[in-house]
C-alpha cells in the first residue's frame, strides 16, 4: 500500500476493515478498484477513456464545440472558464449530479458559479464504467438488484460496458468517489503543467483556485479557459492525489441543488412533456392478466371517436393513436379486448401466500447460509423457540410521472425520448423489440418525474411497445400510459413471507436464529445481519409469481428490515428488556452500529415518559453500505389507523457529500417506507391486479406525515455509503414497534392499514 | 366509414378564457380536460398529468382564484374564465413569487414532477388564510409526493407567511 498515489481514496474506502463492522458478507471485499494502482495514465477505469481514442473522439464529437475543450470525456472546459460535467446517471431527485459536481469542482478547484451539470448522451462513450467495475468486482454485493435486471446484466456481461445505470444508490460513492473525484484532480493536474510551461515556472510554485493557476511569487495567473486548450492535450507524467477531507471546498458542504429553480416554475421538460411537430399521442392497454395475449379486438368503436387515427395490436396489449391524449383515451375506453390469462388465471393473493408457506414447509432451501448449529440449538431450547410469522404485499412504486416514450421511425432510425434509469439499456432493449442494430436506436434521456427502481429498462416493457408502435406509424408518438396502466402493470416489490425463530439463552441472549424466507431473490450478500448470535441460518425458499419482480426503494432490504428489526423487538419483549439495550447488547462493542443506535435513542429521549397510547419504535439496518437507526413515535387514531407524530434518523454513510439533500434523501426514504408499511398493497385476483388509481393504492399524504424528521449524520472516513435507499428499510419495523408499544399489539402482516381494521 | 373530418368539425367547438392574463382562444372537444388543453393545446406543461381522477393534484390550476384540479374539469366549464398556472405566478418583470422563492430556499423538489401542483395549492392556501395554521396546511395540502418531500414543504409555506417550523426534540 506504499505505493498507492492515492492515500485519501484508500483511506476512504478501506476504512472499515479494522473496526470489524459486524455485517457478515462473505467474499466481499468493499476496496474501490482504483485504489493502489495508477489511475489515468497506466490504465485504471478512466484510462480507458485516456487511452482510447475512439471513444474521446467520440465524446468529444457528441459534446464539445467551438472554444470548448473535452477532458477526458466526461467534462470540458469553455474559454469563458465555464466547466461542464457530463453525468451518466440521471437526476431523478435524489440530488446526485449536484453532488458529482461539487466532487469534480472541488477536486478540479473550479468556480462553483461557472459549473453546469449534464445529462450525457446514452452512448457507449458514456457507459458509467466505474458502477459497472463496482458491480463486477462486488458481483454478491447486491444480488437483489442484479437479478432484478436480467436483460441489463446480461448485457452488462456480454457487452461488458454498454449500460448507464442509475439505481444501488450508486452515483455518489462509486461514480463519485472513482470516476469524478479523480478527473476533477487530474484535470487540475493539466492545468497546473500548462501553467507551468506557460509561465517559466516550476509547477511546485502554482496554486489553484476558483478557475485559475495562480504564481504566488510573481502575482500572475491563468484562467483555466485561457489554459484549456493546451492543457487538454497534455498527458500527465504523474498520477493526481486526492484532497484530503480537511481541504474539502465543496464536499460535505450544503450546495443548492442545480436542477431546482427549473422545478419550481415549470420550465424543467420530463420526459411526458416532450414533444415534437406533427408529433401523435398514444395510449395502451395491457392483457389485464400478465402473461395473457391479445385474442381480438374490433377497432371501429375507437376509429369512430373523433381524432382517432389508429388502432394498434402488439401481442398483449392494444394501443390507440390519436391526436391528444384524450382522444386516444375516450378510444381506448370504447374498445372491447380479449385477452387471454396465459394459464395465470388461478393466481391471487392468498393463493400465493398458501403457495410460499408450503415451500417453506417442504424444507428444501434454494439457498442457506449462516453459522453455528441452529438446529442442535433449537432441539436443546425444546419447546422455548419463538417463533413468527411475517407477510409483506407487492409493492408500487406509484413515481408521480407515469411512463411516457416518445418514438419516431425514419430512415432506418429508430429515436427516442424520455426517462429512463440506463439509456443505454434502454437503447438495447427497443432495438431487441423491433429486430434493430443497436447503432441504429438514438435514446435521449429526459428529467424523471420519480423512479424508485420503477424505469430500469429490464422492466419496462414501455420500451417494446414504443419501438413496435413506432414502426407501425409515418410520424413521431408519444405513448403515454394512464395512472391505471401504472398501477396494474409494475414490477413491483414482490409479495413475500417469512418465519423467524430464535431462541434466548439463560442470560436473556439469542442463542440461535432462524430466517427461512420466501420470495424471487437470493436475499444473502444484499441482506446483512448485523447482530452477534452465535448460530444463524437464513435459508433462501425461491418463489415466483406471474408478476414481473421490481427492484423497489432499497430493494430487499425493505421486506427483511422489517422482518429482522421486527422480530428482534419480539425477543426483547420475550426476554423482559429494553428493546434499545437489548440490541445494543447483540452489537459489538464500539462499532459503527452501536453509535448510530445510542445516537438515535440520545437524540429521541429514548426512554423518557410518554402519554398512555403512544410508544416509540426503535430499529436499525445497514443497506447500500450505510448503516441507520430510526426512531418512530406513534399512536392509533379513534378509527384505528396508525398516526406517526415524530421521526429521527441517525445515519453512518462515511461521508455526506452535500448534506443538505442527503437530510432529504432519508426523509423521504422515510416517508416513503411510512407509506408503504401503513396503506400500500397490490393484490391478486383471478391473475389480475385489483387496484387501480390513488384511491385504491392510498400514498401517504401531508397530514398523514411526521411533521418534522429529525436527520443526524455521524461523519467519519469510513467507505462512503448510499443515501438515496438506506433511509426506507428502518421504518417500517420502527413503526410497527412503535404500535406495539402503543397498544401491545404485534403486527406482522403488512400494511398496517389492513391489519388495524381487521 | 363516416368522414372523419365533419364529425370532427361537428364536435369540436371554439372556447375562450384566459390564461395567465392572456386571451386564448381553443378549438376543442367541450369535453377536454383542461389539463389536455392547456399541455397539448397551449403548451403550458408545467401543469402536470398524475391521476386522472383527481386524486393527486399534481394538475392543480388556479382558476378564477379558486384552487381546481385540471385533469377533471372539462374545458367548456373554463369559458370565460381566467386560468392562472404554474407558469403565470412570475411577476411582470419575471420575479418569483414569494410561494416559490421559499420552496428554493428550503429546496423542496425532488423529482419535482409534483411541486407545480404543490406550489399552485400552497399559493391559494397562503391567499385564503394570509397565514396558515400547521392544523390549515394539513387540511389543504393534500397533493401527493411520491419523493416524500412533506416536511419541507410544510417548512416553506411557513417561511413563506414569516413563521418557522417547529423543531422537532433532539436537535442538541
Amino acid at each position: 500500500m506504499a505505493d498507492n498515489p492515492n492515500p485519501n481514496i484508500d483511506e476512504l474506502e478501506a476504512a472499515p476493515a479494522p473496526e470489524a463492522t459486524p455485517v457478515k458478507k462473505k467474499g466481499i471485499k468493499r476496496r474501490i478498484f482504483l485504489a493502489g494502482s495508477a489511475l489515468l495514465v497506466g490504465g485504471g477505469v478512466f484510462g480507458l477513456y485516456w487511452a482510447d481514442n475512439s471513444a474521446r473522439t467520440r465524446a468529444r464529437a457528441l459534446t464539445t464545440g467551438e472554444g470548448e475543450h473535452n477532458f477526458l470525456s466526461w467534462m470540458k472546459i469553455a474559454e469563458d472558464d465555464t466547466v461542464t460535467l457530463f453525468s451518466p446517471h440521471i437526476d431523478f431527485g435524489q440530488g446526485s449530479h449536484t453532488a458529482l459536481g461539487q466532487m469534480l469542482a472541488d477536486e478540479l478547484d473550479a468556480d462553483w458559479a461557472k459549473l453546469k451539470v449534464e445529462q450525457a448522451p446514452s452512448d457507449v462513450a458514456f457507459s458509467n464504467t466505474a458502477l459497472v467495475q463496482k458491480f463486477l468486482g462486488e458481483m454478491t454485493g447486491y444480488p437483489g438488484l442484479i437479478s432484478a435486471l436480467p436483460a441489463a446484466v446480461m448485457g452488462m456481461l456480454t457487452r461488458s460496458q454498454k449500460i448507464q445505470i442509475t439505481g444501488g444508490s450508486s452515483a455518489v460513492r462509486f461514480t463519485g468517489q472513482g470516476g469524478m473525484r479523480v478527473i476533477g484532480a487530474a484535470v487540475r493536474l493539466a492545468l497546473i503543467e500548462e501553467a507551468a510551461d506557460r509561465l517559466g515556472v516550476p509547477a511546485s510554485e502554482l496554486t489553484t483556485a476558483d478557475s485559475k493557476v495562480t504564481h504566488a511569487p510573481s502575482g500572475r495567473s491563468l484562467r483555466y479557459g485561457e489554459l484549456a486548450a493546451g492543457a487538454a492535450e497534455r498527458s500527465l507524467e504523474r498520477d493526481p492525489v486526492l484532497k484530503s477531507r480537511k481541504d474539502y471546498k465543496l464536499i460535505g458542504k450544503p450546495v443548492t441543488r442545480l436542477d431546482i429553480p427549473a422545478k419550481v416554475d415549470g420550465s424543467a421538460v420530463y420526459g411526458i412533456d416532450f414533444t415534437l411537430p406533427d408529433m401523435r399521442v398514444a395510449t395502451i392497454a395491457a392483457a389485464p392478466v400478465r402473461g395473457g395475449k391479445l385474442e381480438s379486438v374490433d377497432e371501429a368503436p375507437a376509429m369512430a371517436v373523433p381524432g382517432v387515427e389508429k388502432v394498434v395490436k402488439l401481442d398483449d396489449a392494444v394501443i390507440v393513436v390519436a391526436k391528444g391524449y384524450w382522444q386516444a383515451t375516450k378510444g381506448l375506453a370504447a374498445l372491447s379486448p380479449k385477452f387471454s390469462d396465459g394459464g395465470n388465471g388461478a393466481m391471487s393473493t392468498p393463493a400465493i401466500f398458501a403457495a410460499q408457506d408450503k415451500l417453506r414447509e417442504a424444507g428444501k432451501p434454494d439457498n442457506t447460509a449462516g453459522e453455528g448449529d441452529v438446529p442442535a440449538a433449537f432441539k436443546a431450547a425444546g419447546d422455548k423457540v419463538i417463533t413468527a410469522d411475517f407477510r409483506v404485499p407487492f409493492l408500487h412504486h406509484a413515481m408521480m410521472e407515469p411512463f411516457a416514450l416518445t418514438a419516431h421511425f425514419k430512415d432506418g432510425k429508430l429515436t427516442m425520448w424520455g426517462g429512463l434509469q440506463d439509456p443505454i439499456g434502454a437503447r438495447d432493449r427497443a432495438a431487441k423489440a423491433v429486430g434493430m442494430d443497436m447503432e441504429d436506436v438514438i435514446f435521449n434521456p429526459m428529467i424523471m418525474g420519480g423512479g424508485f427502481g420503477r424505469r430500469f429498462p429490464g422492466v419496462t416493457e414501455i420500451i417494446d411497445q414504443a419501438a413496435k408502435l413506432a414502426k407501425e406509424v409515418p410520424y413521431p408518438v408519444k405513448l403515454v400510459w394512464s395512472r391505471e396502466e401504472e398501477v396494474r402493470h409494475g414490477a413491483y416489490r414482490p409479495q413475500s413471507s417469512a418465519r423467524l425463530s430464535a431462541t434466548l439463552d439463560d442470560k436473556g441472549r439469542i442463542a440461535a436464529w432462524q430466517n427461512d424466507y420466501v420470495q424471487s431473490d437470493n436475499a444473502e450478500g444484499e441482506v446483512g445481519f448485523i447482530y452477534n448470535v452465535p448460530a444463524t441460518s437464513r435459508r433462501h425458499f425461491a418463489y415466483t409469481s406471474n408478476q414481473i419482480d421490481g427492484p423497489w426503494r432499497s430493494v430487499n432490504s425493505t421486506q427483511h428490515g422489517f422482518y429482522n428489526e421486527s422480530f428482534i423487538d419480539e425477543l426483547a419483549h420475550a426476554a423482559g428488556e429494553d428493546p434499545y439495550q437489548f440490541r445494543r447488547k447483540h452489537l459489538p462493542d464500539g462499532s459503527r452500529h452501536q453509535k448510530v443506535l445510542d445516537e438515535v435513542a440520545k437524540r429521541s429521549g429514548w426512554g423518557t415518559p410518554l402519554p398512555a397510547g403512544t410508544g416509540r419504535g426503535i430499529a436499525i439496518v445497514e443497506s447500500f453500505g450505510t448503516i441507520v437507526a430510526e426512531v418512530i413515535e406513534a399512536t392509533v387514531k379513534e378509527d384505528g389507523t396508525p398516526k406517526v407524530l415524530k421521526a429521527w434518523a441517525v445515519v453512518d454513510c462515511g461521508t455526506t457529500v452535500n448534506p443538505l439533500n442527503a437530510e432529504a434523501q432519508i426523509a423521504g426514504g422515510i416517508i416513503m417506507s411510512l407509506s408503504a408499511t401503513i396503506g400500500e398493497a397490490i393484490t391478486l385476483d383471478q391473475g389480475a391486479v385489483v387496484q387501480s388509481n390513488f384511491g385504491d393504492y392510498p400514498i401517504l399524504k401531508l397530514a398523514d406525515a411526521p411533521p418534522v424528521i429529525d436527520v443526524h449524520f455521524i461523519e467519519s472516513d469510513a467507505t462512503m455509503g448510499g443515501i438515496g435507499e438506506p433511509g426506507v428499510p428502518p421504518a417500517s419495523a420502527a413503526l410497527a414497534n412503535a404500535l406495539f408499544a402503543a397498544t401491545g399489539k404485534r403486527i406482522r402482516t403488512l400494511p398496517l392499514l389492513q391489519q388495524a381494521k381487521a | 366509414m363516416r368522414g372523419k373530418a365533419t364529425t370532427e368539425k361537428e364536435m369540436r367547438v371554439a372556447i375562450g378564457f384566459t390564461v395567465n392574463g392572456k386571451d386564448v382562444s381553443v378549438s376543442a372537444e367541450p369535453d377536454t380536460p383542461l389539463l389536455w388543453v392547456l399541455r397539448e393545446d397551449l403548451a403550458l406543461t408545467g401543469t402536470k398529468f398524475g391521476c386522472g381522477v383527481a386524486a393527486c393534484g399534481a394538475c392543480s390550476v388556479h382558476v378564477d382564484g379558486q384552487l381546481t384540479r385540471s385533469c377533471s374539469v372539462p374545458v367548456s366549464e373554463i369559458a370565460g374564465k381566467a386560468v392562472t398556472t404554474i407558469e403565470g405566478l412570475k411577476g411582470e418583470d419575471g420575479t418569483l413569487h414569494k410561494v416559490q422563492q421559499a420552496w428554493i430556499e428550503a429546496q423542496v423538489p425532488q423529482c419535482g414532477y409534483c411541486q407545480s401542483g404543490q406550489i399552485m395549492a400552497a399559493v391559494a392556501l397562503i391567499e385564503r388564510t394570509g397565514s396558515p395554521s400547521d392544523a390549515q396546511i394539513d387540511e389543504a395540502m393534500t397533493n401527493i409526493c411520491r419523493c416524500g418531500t412533506y416536511p419541507r414543504i410544510r417548512t416553506a409555506i411557513l417561511a413563506a407567511t414569516g413563521k418557522a417550523a417547529a423543531a422537532v426534540q433532539g436537535e442538541a
